[in-house]
């Protein structure tokens, strides 16, 4: 195929590398936002749910915020937030709807994570006269950790998706190579930047793949088979885990 | 003040926009639910042998589900962008993007649905004489509609959202207003297809609860008689 063909040069030409429109520059934008987002999207959503899982309230909110998260079309969202008042202020509109769409797939599973941690457990825990924070962090913490993790990979793999689409209303990052192919007609541009963009996301899901099997505290105590065995099924649901009701 | 001022001052809700715009709305509707339809029925026509032959030959399951995984991770920009010089500038883009995404959540589903299919009642169906085919459809299918609708709603919503992406080369239903507006700094119509498009979303969503409901007659009788 011809397009292949130049969207392979276009990637090989040093210059598009180069400068303030170049790859580099624009791959650091789009690592910055994501960080950013992810760190914000975590320090709120985080906190929050593994509190409502603790005291095993707000399912329903939970499920709820997911399930909104998926009606709410993205590039709507970073539409309006850009025509509201906020569009003024630079990155901001990005950085809220990132962080908006961030927060639903963080909530439910945390939720999920600290809710259905082994009851048997906890109880034994409890027994053992361990306080809620106790509990919390020596307990629920490591038993919901699998989860948390596919929470954090889900929200920053969406957070990636989001960040390219940013670009259509101008703002920073990888998918500005996309829009300006668009904009030039200049198909191989367009498939060069669609390459980039996907690496990066399937990286981006390898390494929090990688980091949840490495950091895994049940993994260190317990040896890895026993692990494996003992990690529940929802951490091999897709990325947006599948109810089924 | 008068409707006709929305326009000029322009505000985000405008009833003058709507009054004078209708027919433009009611197209953008209609190519967004007519994308969003094609997507969903294809998907699920290639999940369901997809999902029946993942069950059959066990080496199938784990490359089907890890690609398919690996189709969700792409962002939809680069998803369009990359089909772009297979399909040109055509719906058939967007619909085959759509069409891909959705396999991950239907095939998923579809596997746990007929995976739940209890070991007693293919038995049951074996031993009246039922044939693989009749099994499939007559037993099988109709035991895993609940988890097949559920797979059904979670990828109609979804899809609904995402066609708006297309937009980017001119086939985002309702999404083209909403770009046409953001290059046009036009609130009123970015709003108003914004709430379209979630409208469509929660109504693709309510008539399938109901398909579900209406499908699975017994799941309802069930409920009633355990509480």
């Amino acid at each position: 195929m011809d397009v292949v063909a130049k969207a392979w040069t276009w990637l090989a030409t040093g210059s598009h590398w180069a400068g303030p429109d170049g790859v580099w520059h624009r791959l650091g934008q789009h690592l910055f936002l994501t960080f950013v987002c992810l760190a914000i999207s975590c320090a709120v959503a985080l906190p929050i749910a593994v509190a409502l899982g603790h005291i095993g309230k707000g399912g329903a909110l939970a499920v709820n915020i997911s399930n909104a998260g998926r009606a709410v079309p993205t590039f709507a969202v970073l539409v309006l937030l850009l025509l509201s008042p906020l569009g003024t202020h630079g990155q901001w509109p990005t950085i809220i709807a990132l962080v908006l769409f961030a927060i639903p797939p963080l909530l439910t599973n945390a939720y999920v994570g600290v809710s259905e941690a082994d009851r048997e457990v906890v109880e034994a825990a409890r027994g053992m006269g361990m306080t809620g924070g106790q509990l919390i962090r020596r307990v629920e913490l490591p038993l919901a950790f699998p989860l948390i993790m596919t929470g954090v990979r889900t929200a920053a793999v969406q957070v990636v998706a989001t960040a390219t689409l940013a670009a259509l209303p101008g703002g920073g990052g990888l998918g500005r190579i996309i829009t300006a192919g668009f904009r030039l007609t200049d198909t191989p541009q367009v498939v060069a930047g669609a390459v980039l963009v996907a690496s990066l996301a399937l990286v981006v899901e390898g390494v929090f793949v990688t980091l949840g099997l490495v950091l895994d505290p049940m993994r260190r105590r317990t040896g890895r088979r026993s692990t494996a065995a003992r990690r529940p099924p929802a951490d091999q649901a897709p990325a947006s885990p599948a109810l089924t009701t | 003040m008068a409707d006709g001022n929305c326009l000029i001052s322009n505000e985000w809700i405008c009833g003058e926009y709507v009054r004078t715009r209708g027919q433009e709305l009611t197209d953008a509707t209609l190519e967004h639910v007519w994308i969003t339809l094609a997507s969903v029925a294809i998907g699920l026509l290639v999940a369901f042998p997809l999902a029946l032959l993942a069950r059959r030959w066990r080496p199938v399951a784990g490359p089907v589900l890890g690609l398919t995984t690996i189709l969700y991770t792409v962002p939809s920009l680069a998803m369009f962008s990359l089909l772009l010089p297979v399909f040109g500038v055509s719906a058939a883009v967007v619909i085959t993007g759509l069409v891909l995404y959705s396999l991950t959540i239907l095939v998923r589903n579809i596997m746990a649905g007929l995976a739940s299919v209890p070991e007693e009642a293919r038995e049951a169906a074996r031993g009246m004489g039922y044939g693989p085919l009749r099994l499939l459809f007559g037993v099988e299918l109709p035991l895993a509609l609940p988890a097949l609708m559920a797979g059904l709603r979670i990828t109609t919503v979804s899809t609904v959202s995402l066609t708006t992406v297309g937009a980017i080369i001119g086939y985002g239903g309702l999404g083209n207003l909403i770009y046409e507006g953001m290059r046009s700094f036009f609130k009123a119509e970015v709003l108003t297809a914004s709430v379209l498009c979630v409208a469509l979303a929660v109504v693709a969503d309510l008539l399938l609860l109901g398909l579900q409901r209406l499908l699975t007659p017994w799941a309802r009788k069930s409920r009633k008689g355990t509480t």
